[in-house]
């Protein structure tokens, strides 16, 4: 007979049904997406950033395609907080998943806002994005100095009434360092990696292949460095873990797990496979089977 | 039905041109569904290449489940495309964004270089008088196959064909008229023949080109500017996967 296996995990008291999750910004929030898989099966839906007031984001071309993965420069448009809370959570609402929203700023003041305006709402865990490579003001600012990292933590955490999760930049010399500032500074849990900055250039048009100059760079291709850092980090603090960067399918998500994931998110994937999540859902439950385990507990940071 | 990511089998490919080859897939659930001016996102089966190249159906045969494709080899993936052969399998996700709107009216088609391809479904579709007026570069494609639908008319810009210039020029050479003007190609093109309709007080649709990451208005890679505030961010940028790609010349910024 077959052992029935446990897949939920919980970050912060929010039990999600599995580790799988969307990394913010790939997925909307889950509108788009809905018409391939079914959302009731994920773990939680992550949305896509979202601001106090909407922000038209950045010119075009806006992407741009690298091997193993692309680049990206959307900056952030979104419809703002008011918009969102009206139209977006009530949609997730209606699903039985976890809701992750994922907030952006320029200024402390304007992640705050987001952050209070969020509280009487749905949302389950908030990710607070400081680590945006594709915006001028604000976002990664914060997430590239231990100190100011530290401060924006303190300030989001003394407002919000979910759970924050602090979403980690990987363009610092030390993860740990981060990670550490922001557990001192009363995080409930991080993510990471965001987009690793890079840049490319067209040399058929002789310019820079996407308008912003640089982009982030995602999907497969960061997959090694994504797992080092969940890695460090996992060892550095004792708060969860949420993995992503580069997961596309389910021996990825377990190698993020075994490194020492709470959960994971597949963020470019989507983008050429609609099902992944669905598959990687389905096929870390047949891993669990198939070896014999009985709790994805026993997965996460099995790997010391 | 609604939108499906699916494996589908390469009928028969020919080449039309010099860089120019139709391909024709079998994809049941996707002709079903699709109308003139939609795309599709074509994948590369490379594991390095993974972002979708967005091509329009060229046309749509509901009745034997087939769609074809008339495409440009520019770079790694068109290329790839060419090298198919019958029996080969494609990933291929659709149908996407909204097609033309037809009305019936006197219709003015124009199609610039790759834009040409969508025009000819749209030529199939539309139950009135037509002009067809096609730009080229150089090379002629497709240009017959549009003759049983209505006037064909032909600008390119060696002159070795129809008019010498673009297709504004073979518009005002030919003195072609009609109550509504049906365009896709490149953004100058667009342009002019955006400033045409708006001098002739009539009415003007065109389709919109932009690179793509998920195709379906999740990941807002491929925006346009707009005249309005757009439903889904409250700004000036629609989605041209999923509002698009055909948009009302008014409604967008060129
Ligand atoms: C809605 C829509 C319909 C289209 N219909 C047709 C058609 O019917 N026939 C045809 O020949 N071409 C069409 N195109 C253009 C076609 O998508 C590109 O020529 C193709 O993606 C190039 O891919 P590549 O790998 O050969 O080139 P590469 O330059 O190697 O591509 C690199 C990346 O850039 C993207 N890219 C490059 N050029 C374009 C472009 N012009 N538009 C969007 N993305 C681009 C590719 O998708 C890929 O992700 C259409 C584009 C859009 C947006
Ligand atoms: C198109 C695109 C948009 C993104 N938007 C956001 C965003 O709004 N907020 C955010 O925190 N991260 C955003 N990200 C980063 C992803 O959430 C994720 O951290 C990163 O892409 C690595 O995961 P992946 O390799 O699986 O895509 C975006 C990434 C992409 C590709
Ligand atoms: S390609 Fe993602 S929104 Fe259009």
């Amino acid at each position: 007979m077959e052992q029935p296996v446990n897949t939920s995990v919980t970050i912060a008291g929010v039990t999600l049904k599995n580790p799988v999750t969307v990394a913010s910004g790939t997925f909307g929030s889950g509108m788009e997406y809905s018409e391939f898989v079914d959302l009731n099966k994920l773990g939680a839906v992550t949305t896509k950033g979202v601001a106090n007031v909407p922000w038209p984001g950045n010119p075009t071309p806006r992407i741009a395609e690298i091997h193993g993965g692309m680049m990206n420069a959307i900056g952030l448009q979104n419809p703002g907080i008011d918009m969102f809370i009206r139209r977006d959570i009530p949609f997730l609402k209606e699903f039985d998943t976890k809701i992750i929203v994922n907030v952006c700023g320029k200024s402390t003041e304007d992640y705050i806002d987001v952050v209070e305006k969020l509280s009487d709402t749905d949302a389950d865990l908030l990710e607070i994005n400081v680590s945006c490579p594709n915006v001028k003001e604000g976002g990664i600012a914060f997430g590239q100095n231990p100190k100011a990292l530290y401060d924006i933590t303190k300030a989001v955490k003394a407002v919000a009434k979910q759970p924050i999760i602090m979403k980690l930049s990987p363009n610092v010399t030390d993860i740990t360092e981060m990670a550490k500032a922001a557990e001192a500074a009363g995080t409930d849990a991080v993510s990471l990696i965001n987009t690793i900055t890079g840049m490319k250039i067209d040399v058929n048009r002789r310019t820079f292949a996407v308008a912003n100059k640089t982009a982030g760079v995602s999907g497969p291709a960061i997959h090694p460095i994504a797992v080092r850092m969940v890695y460090q980090t996992a060892h550095a603090v004792k708060v969860p873990v949420i993995g992503m960067g580069g997961i596309a399918t389910t021996e990825d998500a377990l190698e993020m797990i075994m490194a020492g994931a709470t959960a994971v998110a597949v963020g470019t994937a989507n983008f050429y496979n609609p099902y992944a999540t669905s598959m990687i859902i389905d096929g870390i439950e047949e891993y669990m089977k198939k070896h014999g385990i009985t709790d994805i507990r026993q997965l996460i940071g099995c790997v010391k | 039905m609604g939108k499906l990511k699916m494996e589908a089998a390469v009928l028969s490919q020919r080449q039309l041109a010099a860089d120019i080859y139709s391909l024709v897939l079998k994809a049941d659930e996707i002709a079903a569904q699709a109308c003139a001016g939609q795309f599709i996102s074509v994948y590369t089966g490379d594991g390095s290449r993974l972002l979708p190249r967005p091509i329009s159906l060229c046309e749509i045969d509901r009745a034997a489940g087939t769609i074809r494709l008339v495409y440009r080899v520019v770079g790694f993936g068109t290329e790839s495309f060419s090298r198919l052969k019958e029996g080969d399998r494609m990933d291929i996700l659709g149908p996407l964004g909204n097609g033309f709107m037809k009305q019936q009216k006197k219709a003015i088609l124009v199609g610039g270089g790759i834009g040409i391809p969508p025009m000819l479904q749209l030529a199939k579709e539309l139950d009135c008088e037509k002009s067809i007026v096609l730009g080229y570069r150089d090379e002629l494609f497709l240009n017959r196959e549009f003759e049983p639908y209505g006037s064909v008319y032909i600008s390119s810009e060696d002159g070795m064909h129809g008019v010498k210039g673009n297709v504004i020029d073979a518009i005002k050479e030919y003195g072609i008229c009609g109550d509504i003007l049906y365009a896709c190609g490149p953004v100058p093109m667009l342009r002019g023949v955006k400033a045409y309709a708006a001098e002739h007080d009539i009415s003007c649709q065109i389709s919109m080109e932009e690179k793509m990451a998920c195709g379906i208005g999740a990941c807002l890679a491929c925006v346009c500017q707009t005249t309005e505030v757009d439903g889904h961010s409250q700004v000036h940028n629609k989605r041209i996967c999923k509002d698009g790609p055909v948009f009302d010349a008014g409604e967008v910024d060129l």
